[in-house]
Order: structure tokens, then sequence, then C-alpha cells
């Protein structure tokens, strides 16, 4: 017992905080470098399927995405409600698929092109006839690899 | 003007400054990781060539269709999406070896030995323009849960682990033993756009 007392008596210093700025900086450099900001605005409403057997996509860097769904409620009095295109930042056609995976495609580095894989992002309530398109215009920009977006789920309804 | 002496700057709020755009960084990021069914899309091929599905006798193949209502047909028969899964299970594997199912060939395969396996069998899909693309990824999942769950029952039956985590050359053996292509016909356009 009189152990303990003799310890508590001899005060608490002040640890030094001198170094606190330097952890938190170390920090904040780590989340900035790592935080990838969303590079499009979604114009559509997509809910992606749900499904089993998905898996993680590697390589962020290597994927190239296209979204398909119905516009958002503020583009639907221009766009109409059938479901649209969209690439990178604009609402687009299937036969403009061909030029955006030549331009994903120039854009990455020599070595990764044959592992190019694009990720379809489509809203579960499309209907397939826009996709089939899709795929076809895929096929024919050689961009063979591909992911259907969906939710990883343990069990499905 | 009479040189003053240089008084140190406060940064003791250095901490707090830090803190917020530490805190504003953690917010924005999105670690979210994108999943998806991987799938490899057939090359397209030229029209004289000849179709090489004809080869494929009629008891090797799979038929799953969807039409635009989302009602599945498979081998002829209407069929309720929960049952797909062991149907599929059972057209893979064929473990009764059943005429109606796919030719089952014997065969060596590292790891296994000599063993009794079906012969390519492969799985056509045709849906409709008119299919919702909810159902379609539904069925896709449904036939590759079936060969994931063949994959891993076999390696859990031979070397105590699932699929995923075995090496290479154990994988591919296991990829041998169930096998099974998927081929996409294109659809009808019985349900418009």
């Amino acid at each position: 017992m009189s152990r303990f007392k003799q310890k508590g008596k001899k005060g608490v210093t002040a640890i030094n905080t001198a170094s606190l700025p330097d952890i938190v900086f170390m920090l904040l450099f780590f989340f900035m470098t790592t935080t990838v900001m969303r590079e499009v605005d979604l114009l559509i409403q997509v809910k992606v399927p749900e499904a089993t057997q998905a898996k993680k996509l590697e390589k962020k860097s290597l994927v190239s995405f296209i979204y398909v769904g119905k516009p958002l409620p503020a583009y639907q009095g221009f766009f109409g409600t059938e479901p649209r295109l969209q690439l990178n930042d604009q609402f687009k056609e299937v036969p403009d698929i061909q030029d955006f995976i030549a331009q994903e495609r120039d854009a990455m580095d020599e070595n990764d092109r044959n592992k190019m894989m694009v990720s379809l992002k489509v809203d579960e309530s499309t209907k397939m006839g826009v996709i089939v398109d899709t795929k076809l215009a895929l096929r024919r920009a050689q961009a063979y690899k591909i992911s259907y977006s969906s939710l990883k789920v343990e069990k499905l309804r | 003007m009479s040189r003053r002496e240089l008084t140190p700057i406060n940064a003791g709020s250095m901490a707090d400054i830090a803190f917020l755009l530490l805190i504003f960084f953690l917010v924005t990021t999105t670690m979210d990781v994108d999943t998806g069914l991987m799938r490899q899309l057939p090359q397209i091929q030229d029209e004289e060539e000849p179709d090489k599905d004809e080869k494929i006798k009629e008891r090797n193949v799979f038929v799953v269709l969807v039409n635009q209502y989302d009602d599945l047909l498979v081998e002829g028969k209407p069929m309720n999406i929960h049952d797909l899964r062991d149907a599929a299970k059972e057209f893979i594997a064929n473990p009764n070896n059943e005429p109606g199912l796919p030719v089952k060939v014997e065969k060596e395969l590292p790891y296994f030995g000599k063993v009794f396996i079906t012969k390519g069998p492969v799985i056509s899909l045709q849906n409709d323009r008119g299919t919702t693309y909810g159902m379609y990824i539904r069925v896709q999942n449904e036939l590759m849960a079936a060969k994931d769950e063949l994959r891993d029952e076999l390696s859990t039956q031979y070397f105590g682990m699932k699929y995923d985590d075995l090496d290479e050359t154990r994988q591919d053996a296991v990829k041998k033993y169930y096998s099974s292509a998927l081929s996409e016909a294109e659809p009808k356009a019985l349900g418009g756009k």
C-alpha cells in the first residue's frame, strides 16, 4: 500500500506536447495523399444491383467507368426519363463509347493498357437493350474485361 | 529604428489548425471499394466463320432464357430464380452421370489423379432487350455462384481450404475439374427497346 502512496505524491509532470503538431501533420499528409475526390458528378440515378459473388476491383487506376441510368430530376426536363449513358461528366450515346475507351486507353500507362477494365455502373431497373448495345460497343473497342458493378452482400433476398 | 529582439511566434495553435485540416480530410476521404462481377467479353467473330456452338452437343448445353417480364426458362422449363443455382450446379458436375446432363470423361489432373469429370459444359444465357438489368445480374450471379460453390466444395474436401486461398497451381487444377463456359447469345427484342 505505502508503495503506491509514495509514487502518487511525486506530482504529475506536464507532458511535452511540442511534437503533437508534427504527429498531426503526418496524419494530415497521409490523408491528403490518399484522399480521392470523386472525379465525376453523377448526372443520373444509379442504384447498382446486389450480388453475392461480387469481387473487389484491384487497381482503381486501370478502371474506367460507364454509368447508365435515369437522369436526375434536374435534367429530366431536357433529357427525359429514359435511361441514358454517362461518360465522364456528360450524357453520351452508345456510339461515343469507342472514342471514350480510346481516350481512356491513351491516358493510361503503356504497360497497363491490356489490363484495362471497364466497370459498368448500371441502375438495376434499366432494360437490357442499352446494356447489350453498350457491350457490343465495348467489344468493338476491344475492351473485353468488364465488371458489372454490384454491391457485395452475403445473402440475396 | 531600434532593432527589437525577435519574439518567437506562438505555435501553440498550430496543432489546432492541423487538427482542423485533418478532420476535414478524414471526413471527405471515401474509402469506398468498388465491387463487381468480373466477366470477359468474347471477341467479335467474323460472320463467315462457322458457328462453333453448333458442334456442341445438346446435352452439354444448359440453356437459360430470360424474357421481358423477367421470367426464367431453364432447359425448356419455367424455373424460379432460387432454384437456378442448384440446377446449374447439378449441370456442371453431373454427379450421377445422367444421360440428359453433360458427357463425363476420364481425365488426368494434377493433385486429383484420374478423375471422371464433365467435358466442357456450356451455359448458354439469352435475355430479352426488355429484361431488367437487376434480373440479368441476378442470373449471372447465380450461375457464377454455382461454379464458385462447386470449386469451394472440392477444394475444402481435398485441401481443407477455400478456393480463393489456394495457390495458383492448385487453383488451376480445381479450375480444370469444374470448368464451364458461359455463352451469351444475341438477345431478342420482344420487349421493345
